[in-house]
Formats: structure tokens, C-alpha cells, sequence
């Protein structure tokens, strides 16, 4: 298969597949979940469970109390630069953009590229350093294995193989391209078996979360 | 496999809901449930980190409810439950988590993690592995009707007590009053000035309540060691008590877990709504408060903190009325760090007050009370439940800290307006 092959297969039949597999198994993990159910809750309610429910959505998102942010410094931080780093690279990249407009119809205005590259770099340090804490840290040690590590794996390789493609760095820019593509094509073909999904299922938790303290009238 | 690991594992799967499921699909392992928790801070043990406590519920949801674990399970790839996961994790599950709720706080995804250390106490205890000290407890709870065996002779003895030497009625039985009052044993035994103080303050306020003889215990041991079948028969008695004296709302006393087990968990173990309220004694008092009932004298110079039981705050909602009863009294009131929903345990929550081989373990998490106390240089300790305040004194003496422990409820008594 010569280079241009490849990048015509993982922009061709190659993404098609991830994408089926990333959206159906998508569907079948929420669908596994939220056709479990859950009982009404019969206690007299102190608060509502919606208000409280969608409040813990939105508060997860912010810095903790102080005493917390102490705690998990290193954790809080390393992982809003890195998630914030992920959607601003994703999402906010002209180049992605583009790809999302002909997939979609329509796209948004985007970043600089030098600001979008900074970001990337930044982001790439972050997941390095994460990785370290993991291998090092006693508890993250305890409570790692081996999916931790493939889910780390493939989270930067799309951001390393995208930048050494931008910035012509090793080898042919063509099939740098294209394992770029196919590093993402890795990524959403694992995402929905791995904990990957808590992009999506975090907003489930947060709520049951929320509406489970909220209805004894505690803010969570 | 053996009928009572079959048995566990199928309380397991009943436990698993879309919350639990939610829970389980999102935690990232940052380990930040870790930090929340006095039996890793204060040990530095990894395994005590709290979302490894749910292990075996882990394992049902993932083989059970996963089209992905359910295939793994086919080919032998997935780890399952067995006798010796369940053996290895007892000591996790009971002695080493007071089901405090400050993990459920912090987890930046959102899990209720003691939610699921609760659920998975379901399967633990079905399977044989609950301590024997919480089986005792439960046991005597359900034969006796209390889990430290205190029988209505023993009851009426500390009435007739407290009747005899404060001149004041306590009203057993009576039909038709407005609150039902519960009790916990170790108020019964060791705090009876609790069932005074009551007293005097439903005398002052106008206020008519009454002690059944039918349910007068507010604990609740099912909910601590995990069996849902014992805590509905617990809660039920309660039911039929006060539907029988047709009181308007039940008091659950100063006890943590009591509260929760009553006011929350109460009606849906039972399957249906109660036709009664039920309300912690601070959220009654809080009420005669705001309607000018609670007319107290007198205030307090020493410097006073309040320890917030997980259960009634965290946990119960109740956060705000303590605040509000202190300041009718205390001149200096300062609040510990973490206060509030985010205070820590005592560290004898739980059950594990009533597990023997956690003696040394509780004892060595309450050095995080402990530095909370460091923090402020208090005069005295409010809060509201027994189990707290016997453990803080259990905790304070091993420490070598000189610092008295108050009931609010009683701190409340002693500062009423006399006529």
C-alpha cells in the first residue's frame, strides 16, 4: 500500500468504520444504562431533584473547595489544561473545522494556529506529567491498569501525531497525515468500551449525584 | 458455588440501577476520592481508597449489565465475584469506610461512591461477610428490638428515673400526640438527660409528644451492615407505632444513621410513603425557634464549635438548624475548617462504632478530627449524635485533649428561660 493509499483508506472506508462503531457503541452504552431505570424515590423531598441534578452538572465542572484543591493540586490542574487543551485542539483548530463543515454542513470561527499549537504542546506536557503521576503516585498506582494506560496512550497520540503532521517534523507529511487519522480513527473506536465514555456518562453521574443529595436538600 | 455466595451476588445485581451504572462508567481512576477519604489521609493506605471499596459491585455491573463484560465473561476474560474477593474486602467494606459521604462530594465526575460502598455492603452481608459485631447488633435489634439489647422494662426504669428526679413527666403511649419521639439505646443507657431535656423543652414550647413502647428505638442496624429486608422490618415497627398513636411526626433523635434510615431511606424500604413527617429533634427545635417557642437565657462565653454528624448534615440535610440553635446561646461560636457538608467523619460512623477489630483503626482516623480541633482552640464540642460524641471522647482521651462534648438538645435544656 503505498502512502497515499493509506490516507485514502483511513479517510475513506477507515473512518467510516470508526465512526460507525464510535456512534452505535455510543448508543448501546447509554442505552445499557438508562434502560436499568432507577426507583422513585418515596421519602417526603426536601428539594428538587431536577434543580439540584443539573446544579451538580454545572458545579462539577469548577474548582473544588480549597481544602480539596489542596489535596489533588496536581490533579485538578494537569487535568483542566489537559481537557481544556483536547477541546480547543479538536474543536477550535481551522484545519478541523473544515472537516467538521463537510461532514456536517456548517462549522464555527477558529483559533489562531499559533494559539491552537502552543495549546497543543501545553497539552501534550500535561498528559506526559499525567502519566508519570500514574506510574508513580501510590494510590493512582493501586488503582491503575492496564486499560488506564491504553486510554492514556491513545488520548496523546492524536495530538502527538498531529503536531509532528503540522510541523513536517519526522518523516513523509503524508503519512504523518495519515496516522494521525488513524490514531483518531483508534481513539473513537475504543471509546465507548473504556472510560473514555465518561465524556458522555459523567453527565448521567452528575446528575444522579445532584438529585440524590439534592432531594435531602444538600447542594453537592 | 455455594448458596450464600449465590445469594450475595444476587443481591449484588439487585442493587445495580442507572445510577450505579452512570457511576461505574465514568470513574477515570483520578483518585481523588482518595483525599476525601480520614482512612486513606490518615493511614496513607492505597487500598483504602474509597471507589476500590465497590469491587464486587464493580465486577456484577461490568459481567452483568455490559455487552462488553458480558462477552468477556463468555471467554473467561472478566474477573468475577467469589468467596475470597468477598473475604478479602469485608475489613474494606465495614471497617474501613463510616459511610461518611465526603468521597460523594469531591468525585469530579460525580459518582455518589458511598452510595455504592452501601449497595455493596447488600451483597457482603448476604454472603456471610458482615462483621460479627454489626450480625450481634442486627441480631438483637430484631430479636430485642434493640441492637444493644435494651428492653422496655430497662426503658421505663430510666423514665421513672428522670420522672422521679426532675419533677418532670415523660408521656408513654399517649394517643393523639403531635410527635412520637424515638430513641437510640445509647441514649436510653448512657445519655438519658437526652430524654429530660426533651422533656423540658416540649413543656416550655406547648408542644404534646409521647414515647411509644411498641418502637421506641431510632437505630437502625439493617442499614448499617446492609441488609435491606432487616432494616424495612425495623423501619415497619416504627410505622405501625406511630399509626397506631396517630401522631402527626416522628423525631428521630441525635443519631446519625437513625435519621437517615427513617426520614430517608424509611419509606422506600418499606415500598410506600409515610402518612406521618418525620423530622430530626433539631429540625423541631429549629421550627419552636422560628415560631418564638424556644425561649432561651443566658449565654455562653467559652468558645464552642459544632461537629456536623455525616449523616444528619452531609448526608440529611440538615446544616443550617444547629447554627441557628447555637447562636440562641453562644457568644463564641466558631466553625472547625471543613465544616458544614464537607466536615470530616468522626471517624465511628457506620457501624464501625460496633465493630471490635476497628477499635484501633477508628481511633487512629479521628487524628483528623483531630487537626481540625488543633485548628481552632475550642472550650467545647456541640453536636447531635450519640455515636459522634462517644467516639470524640473516645478519641479526645486518647489524644490527651481535655475538651468537653456537648449534646445540643441538652446544651438547649439547660439554657431554658425558667417561668
Amino acid at each position: 500500500m503505498s502512502e497515499i493509499e493509506f490516507l485514502s483508506w483511513v479517510r475513506g472506508p477507515g473512518f467510516q468504520i470508526a465512526t460507525i462503531i464510535f456512534v452505535a457503541g455510543i448508543i448501546i452504552r447509554l442505552g445499557e444504562i438508562l434502560l436499568l431505570g432507577r426507583k422513585t424515590n418515596l421519602a417526603e423531598a426536601k428539594g428538587s431533584e431536577m434543580r439540584s441534578g443539573m446544579r451538580t452538572i454545572a458545579s462539577r465542572m469548577l474548582p473544588p473547595d480549597m481544602e480539596t484543591f489542596k489535596r489533588s493540586t496536581f490533579t485538578i490542574t494537569a487535568g483542566y489544561i489537559f481537557h481544556i487543551g483536547l477541546f480547543v485542539t479538536i474543536f477550535l483548530f481551522a484545519p478541523h473545522i473544515l472537516l467538521i463543515r463537510d461532514i456536517i454542513g456548517f462549522g464555527w470561527p477558529s483559533l489562531p494556529t499559533q494559539i491552537v499549537d502552543a495549546i497543543a504542546v501545553v497539552s501534550i506536557i500535561a498528559l506526559l506529567a499525567i502519566l508519570v503521576h500514574r506510574m508513580t503516585d501510590k494510590v493512582l498506582r493501586h488503582l491503575s491498569g492496564p486499560q488506564d494506560y491504553i486510554v492514556w496512550f491513545v488520548t496523546i497520540a492524536p495530538l502527538l501525531t498531529g503536531y509532528l503532521a503540522f510541523h513536517r517534523l519526522v518523516g513523509s507529511p503524508v503519512t504523518m497525515l495519515a496516522l494521525h487519522i488513524l490514531s483518531v480513527e483508534l481513539l473513537m473506536v475504543l471509546f465507548p468500551f473504556t472510560k473514555l465514555m465518561h465524556t458522555f456518562t459523567l453527565f448521567l453521574a452528575r446528575w444522579y449525584n445532584g438529585a440524590i443529595s439534592g432531594y435531602r436538600g444538600v447542594e453537592s | 458455588m455455594s448458596a450464600s455466595l449465590e445469594k450475595g451476588i444476587n443481591a449484588l445485581k439487585e442493587q445495580v440501577d442507572s445510577s450505579v451504572a452512570s457511576f461505574f462508567s465514568s470513574c477515570v481512576h483520578c483518585g481523588m476520592c482518595a483525599e476525601a477519604c480520614l482512612f486513606y489521609t490518615e493511614t496513607g493506605e492505597p487500598d483504602r481508597t474509597p471507589i476500590t471499596k465497590t469491587e464486587p459491585l464493580r465486577r456484577i455491573w461490568f459481567t452483568e449489565y455490559t455487552l462488553i463484560g458480558r462477552l468477556m465473561k463468555m471467554f473467561g476474560l472478566a474477573k468475577t465475584v467469589d468467596e475470597q474477593l468477598l473475604a478479602d474486602w469485608e475489613t474494606l467494606v465495614y471497617d474501613n469506610c463510616t459511610l461518611c459521604g465526603r468521597c460523594s462530594m469531591v468525585c469530579p465526575v460525580g459518582n455518589d461512591i458511598t452510595e455504592m460502598i452501601r449497595r455493596t455492603r447488600e451483597g457482603m452481608a448476604v454472603a456471610g461477610h458482615a462483621p460479627d459485631g454489626l450480625i450481634g447488633a442486627t441480631r438483637r435489634a430484631v430479636t430485642i428490638g434493640s441492637p444493644m439489647g435494651v428492653k422496655v422494662p430497662a426503658l421505663m426504669a430510666q423514665i421513672s428515673h428522670i420522672e422521679k428526679d426532675s419533677g418532670i413527666k415523660i408521656p408513654v403511649d399517649v394517643e393523639g400526640a403531635d410527635y412520637m419521639l424515638l430513641l437510640s439505646s445509647m441514649e436510653i443507657m448512657n445519655f438519658p438527660e437526652f430524654i429530660e431535656s426533651i422533656g423540658k423543652i416540649f413543656a416550655k414550647a406547648g408542644a404534646s409528644w409521647t414515647i411509644s413502647t411498641d418502637a421506641f428505638e431510632a437505630t437502625n442496624s439493617g442499614i448499617q451492615i446492609g441488609v435491606s429486608d432487616i432494616a424495612a422490618e425495623l423501619v415497619q415497627r416504627i410505622v405501625d407505632a406511630a399509626e397506631k398513636l396517630k401522631v402527626k411526626t416522628v423525631i428521630s433523635p441525635e443519631c446519625g444513621h437513625a435519621y437517615m434510615a427513617i426520614r430517608w431511606d424509611g419509606p422506600n424500604l418499606i415500598g410506600k410513603p409515610f402518612d406521618f413527617k418525620v423530622r430530626h429533634i433539631l429540625e423541631v427545635l429549629d421550627e419552636f425557634r422560628k415560631e418564638g417557642r424556644l425561649k432561651l437565657t443566658g449565654k455562653e462565653t467559652r468558645k464552642l464549635t459544632y461537629h456536623d454528624p455525616c449523616q444528619i448534615a452531609r448526608r440529611g440535610g440538615v446544616i443550617e438548624e444547629p447554627r441557628n440553635l447555637i447562636n440562641l446561646f453562644a457568644d463564641n461560636f466558631v466553625e472547625m475548617p471543613d465544616n458544614g457538608k464537607m466536615n470530616w467523619c468522626c471517624g465511628a460512623g457506620g457501624g464501625v462504632s460496633s465493630i471490635e477489630r476497628a477499635d484501633d483503626g477508628r481511633l487512629n482516623v479521628f487524628k483528623r478530627k483531630k487537626a481540625q480541633l488543633d485548628a481552632i482552640h475550642v472550650d467545647g464540642i456541640v453536636s447531635a449524635c450519640s455515636n459522634c460524641r462517644i467516639h470524640i471522647e473516645d478519641g479526645l482521651e486518647e489524644y490527651h485533649m481535655d475538651i468537653p462534648v456537648f449534646s445540643l438538645t441538652e446544651t438547649i435544656a439547660e439554657h431554658l428561660e425558667e417561668n
